[in-house]
């Protein structure tokens, strides 16, 4: 890549005012350094990601409310989290999370269960019980 | 607190801060020189890895095994301590900054405030140094930072302590024996020795070998996955390539600019028209890269477009296998 074809294109990185660092070759073809402010393949990439994982959310979300599966599932979501990232969270093995996915279970869980659910998630165990109130 | 720490913007997170702090020791390395001693050119497909619910793919080695590579071919030696506990692992920082050591530490990026959002996702091996303390915030040079930057007491613990796959564990490093004189030629042909075996290894799922399988499966993705997941895999894929921390395809522009400082040390002019030949397969999965972006935006493709990208990645996976066969004759 030469310094003149350094892209500078508006991406993520703008609104917060970040330049990322790259390698590019000057006049004589020699190796210098260039600060990019994006570079569109990659912001659609990562806004491609990102409508994704909205997706999930809102797939969670509904399901949640049509009593498919506990808020857990919502919020782990929310998270970009998958089921292993939030069991080794929670300190717990996959298949016990992956039980508390269960409303009926998640009805039945311990304050103490709740509470490290609601820590992980930054949250308080009554937004973690009722998601409206998130 | 604060110690004696003066922060260089890099590429790459590893290799700036492996860079910055030997250049706080004295030892004038360069962000390229750190990636290409430590090998640092790697390519890994790990279809039974999900990462972000698509398969992982790598540029690069493991984490830690850049920095531990420079450190072994220079004679250096690095101090790394994992801790069970908070309250030990900051005890231990403390005591580090104390005695004017500036430190390396792995950490999770989710919990990282001076992040875009956007950026914020669970992946737990990027690395910064924590150079001085306040009453309330840590001093924080982060190498893909323009400037240094801070976190709060609270936001180091949780990223020192970030969970998930290569959870950091609080994991800090710091040089504590460098030489005061470096043989680099040894060093940087270890390297590209090292280097040249990764990417030409005969084993299905990495190096050279490893493009070609992604190829093979990038032409089924459309009709094993949809379209929806297939893009969504492609766009994972350009992410790893393109995203902060790889300086532009895939590290291949790093690369070629450690040929072009290592033909100056070694006195090897083949090394220098390598280095160019690298800059432009480096401009080839930039292509990639912008075809590939191509597909995903459109969303609604006909299953042509992935044979025509797969087509592309074999091609630069033929041209990788004789760049690195010709790599490893050069130094001989």
């Amino acid at each position: 890549m030469e310094k003149e074809k350094v892209p500078q294109d508006k991406g993520n990185l703008t609104q917060s005012n970040l330049k990322e660092l790259v390698y590019a070759t000057d006049e004589n073809g020699n190796y210098t350094t260039a600060l990019s402010t994006g570079w569109e393949p990659k912001t659609i990439a990562l806004s491609n990601s990102i409508d994704e994982i909205n997706e999930r959310i809102a797939d969670a979300k509904q399901q949640v409310e049509n009593g498919e599966v506990s808020p857990i599932c919502y919020y782990m979501e929310i998270n970009k989290m998958d089921l292993t990232i939030l069991a080794s969270y929670v300190g717990m093995w996959k298949w016990r999370v992956k039980r508390h996915f269960k409303p009926a279970i998640f009805a039945k869980l311990s304050p103490a269960i709740l509470q490290k659910y609601a820590d992980t998630f930054d949250i308080s165990v009554a937004e973690l019980k009722n998601i409206k109130t998130a | 607190m604060q110690t004696t720490f003066t922060h260089h913007q890099s590429a790459h997170c590893e290799n700036g801060v492996a860079s910055n702090l030997l250049k706080n020791n004295g030892l004038h390395i360069s962000e390229p020189m750190v990636f290409g001693i430590g090998s640092g050119l790697f390519f890994v497909y790990l279809p039974f890895l999900k990462v972000n619910h698509a398969p992982a793919i790598s540029y690069r080695s493991l984490p830690g095994q850049i920095f531990n590579k420079l450190a072994s071919r220079l004679h250096l030696k690095i101090k790394r301590q994992k801790f069970s506990s908070v309250a030990s692992a900051n005890e231990a920082l403390e005591a580090n900054l104390k005695n004017n050591i500036a430190t390396g530490l792995q950490v999770g990026v989710y919990h990282l405030s001076y992040f875009p959002d956007e950026y914020r996702f669970h992946f737990n091996a990027h690395n910064l140094v924590v150079y001085g303390k306040t009453e309330t915030d840590y001093l924080v040079s982060d190498p893909v930072m323009e400037t240094v930057t801070t976190l709060t007491h609270d936001e180091l613990d949780k990223v020192r302590f970030a969970k998930g796959a290569f959870a950091p564990k609080g994991q800090m490093y710091y040089p504590i024996n460098t030489p005061a004189t470096l043989d680099l030629k040894s060093a940087i042909i270890k390297g590209i020795k090292n280097t040249c075996r990764d990417m030409l290894a005969p084993l299905p799922l990495i190096g050279v070998s490893g493009i070609k399988y992604v190829s093979k499966q990038i032409r089924k993705w459309p009709v094993k996955h949809g379209t929806k997941k297939a893009n969504h895999y492609l766009a994972q894929m350009v992410r790893m390539q393109e995203e902060i921390g790889t300086g532009g395809g895939g590290f291949r522009f790093i690369y070629a600019a450690f040929l072009q400082e290592a033909s100056v040390v070694l006195e090897n002019e083949e090394l220098k028209i390598l280095s160019k030949e690298m800059t432009q397969i480096g401009d080839a999965w930039r292509n990639f890269a912008v075809e590939a972006s191509r597909i995903y935006k459109n969303r609604s493709v006909k299953e042509d477009a992935y044979n025509t990208i797969a087509d592309e990645l074999l091609s630069i996976a033929n041209r990788e296998e004789i760049f690195f066969k010709k790599l490893k004759k050069a130094i001989r």
